[in-house]
């Protein structure tokens, strides 16, 4: 119920009723948009939708950033690993 | 799907597991979600499985369905059953029990419940039968009373005079002041909800690091985004800090939804108490119609029985709610009660703590393994 999912602005439908489709995974609905600012909803923007209202815009510079940190932060990782496995130095005790 | 599928990367998750394990913090540390939709996201995708043995998650009372009492449950049963009704509500509620039988014992004993996936299609079905009395059985936290605040103020432009609204929205924070006045409350940190947070923003929850030492992150719902939330925390611990940080950025701003906040205040105010299931009277935790609005509340236009009524003896959904149960430590979990024929309703609802264990808790540690292995 408190679920919201991630659906893209097709058609401002019916702005004097704050109504826009979104295609949420490939099903189009009519959404009320008024508690996203309206006037600057603009098409192939990203929305979260519940209970037939979008909540908020999905921000997509925050969702890179997101991800970048994250995959930055596997890579470092891998990194690290990679640097250790190849280091010359050795810190193993002799089997 | 876009902003599901790169949150779901096997990659990502795999490095979150292991960079929560290099922290090496090695005390106990107990992480409630407060959110059923985290709970089902955890056991959906054995995320619980990922992590080091001393990182427990505690189940929270975020389950809006779960909340709703008996007697309030009883209060929509006589308002779908008097004449002339036709009684909508969001599909979850039909199966919970109330003290005679469910919403969907009375639709077969005659009554005409519908459920609608949104109020406005409530709003619509009371267009279209204007000789019929249609109440919408409006509940959930932050995350759904705006639409109600939409649906109420568009009723009244209109002059929906056959429209009701059975107000049981139920706010987060008073329930977590409840939890953190609990004596024998050993929790470390919250995974706070990221989707009433969208609404009500990061302010609301920094008295719990400021005041009880205890760490928020607000967190998505995908695999990643609660890792990479419970490694937040994690991490805060090993430096021996508490603060409120936003994961979920995407979707919450610091200062909420303005727009949502204004129109909620605009057509509901807070009740002084309200009764919840497993938690008790929590002062100021609830919201009711405003005045303006009464011509469409329906607790002041129906003739309720408006009762306290016990849970039934064998059900524990309280100490669940509370996150001092785990679900399968119920008396009466996957024998009694079943979400076939539950009896409580954290059994029924698709966010309730106990329908995840029986959903998804035979999954094996192998098959989680395999699920993010690549």
């Amino acid at each position: 119920m408190c679920l919201a999912i991630p659906g893209q602005v097709v058609e401002m439908s019916d702005p004097g009723h704050h109504l826009a489709r979104v295609d949420i995974g490939g099903m189009r609905r009519q959404v009320n948009v008024m508690l996203v600012d309206p006037e600057g909803l603009e098409i192939g923007d990203w929305v979260l939708v519940h209970v037939g209202f979008a909540l908020n815009k999905v921000d997509e510079e925050e969702a890179h950033e997101t991800l970048r940190l994250l995959r930055e932060m596997g890579e470092a990782y891998d990194r690290d690993l990679a640097e250790l496995a190849a280091s010359a130095v050795r810190d193993e005790v002799a089997a | 799907m876009k902003y599901i599928d790169e949150y779901r990367d096997p990659d990502l998750v795999r490095a979150l597991a292991e960079r929560i394990r290099d922290l090496r913090y090695d005390k106990p540390l107990k992480i409630m979600e407060i959110c059923g939709g985290h709970t089902h996201a955890i056991y959906q995708h054995g995320l619980h499985q990922l992590l080091p043995d001393n990182i427990e998650l505690v189940h929270g009372p975020g389950c809006p369905v779960c909340v709703i009492p008996i007697g309030r449950l009883d209060d929509a049963l006589s308002m779908a059953r008097a004449p002339d009704v036709i009684f909508t509500t969001f599909g979850d509620m039909m199966r919970v029990p109330g003290s005679k039988g469910s919403l969907l014992n009375a639709r077969a004993d005659g009554a005409d419940i519908r459920f609608v996936y949104s109020p406005s299609d409530a709003l619509k079905i009371a267009r279209e039968n204007p000789d019929q009395r249609v109440v919408f059985f409006a509940i959930g936290f932050e995350t759904t009373a705006p639409s109600t605040a939409v649906t109420l103020l568009q009723a009244q432009q209109e002059g929906v005079s056959n429209f009701f609204m059975f107000c049981n929205h139920v706010l987060v924070i008073p329930a977590l002041k409840a939890l953190l006045a609990a004596p024998d409350l050993q929790l470390d940190g919250f995974l706070g909800p990221g989707h009433v947070s969208a609404i009500i923003g990061m302010q609301p929850y920094e008295f719990i690091a400021r005041d009880h030492g205890k760490s928020v992150v607000l967190s998505g719902f995908e695999p990643v985004d609660v890792l990479q939330s419970v490694y937040l925390i994690v991490k805060q611990k090993t430096e021996g800090r508490s603060a409120v940080e936003n994961q979920y950025s995407r979707a919450i701003k610091y200062e909420g939804n303005l727009t949502a906040l204004k129109l909620m205040d605009q057509t509901m105010e807070v009740r002084p108490f309200f009764e919840w299931r497993g938690l008790g009277s929590i002062p100021e935790s609830a919201l009711k119609l405003r005045s303006d609005f009464s011509q469409f509340d329906a607790e002041l236009r129906f003739d309720v029985p408006g009762l306290k009524v016990e849970d039934p003896k064998i059900c524990q959904c309280g100490e669940v709610l509370r996150g001092a149960l785990k679900p399968h430590q119920c008396r009466a979990f996957a024998t009694a009660c079943t979400p076939e024929a539950p009896i409580g309703t954290c059994m029924v609802s698709s966010e309730g703590a106990c329908a995840a264990y029986y959903k998804y808790g035979r999954t094996l540690l192998t098959d989680t393994m395999k699920k993010w292995a690549q």
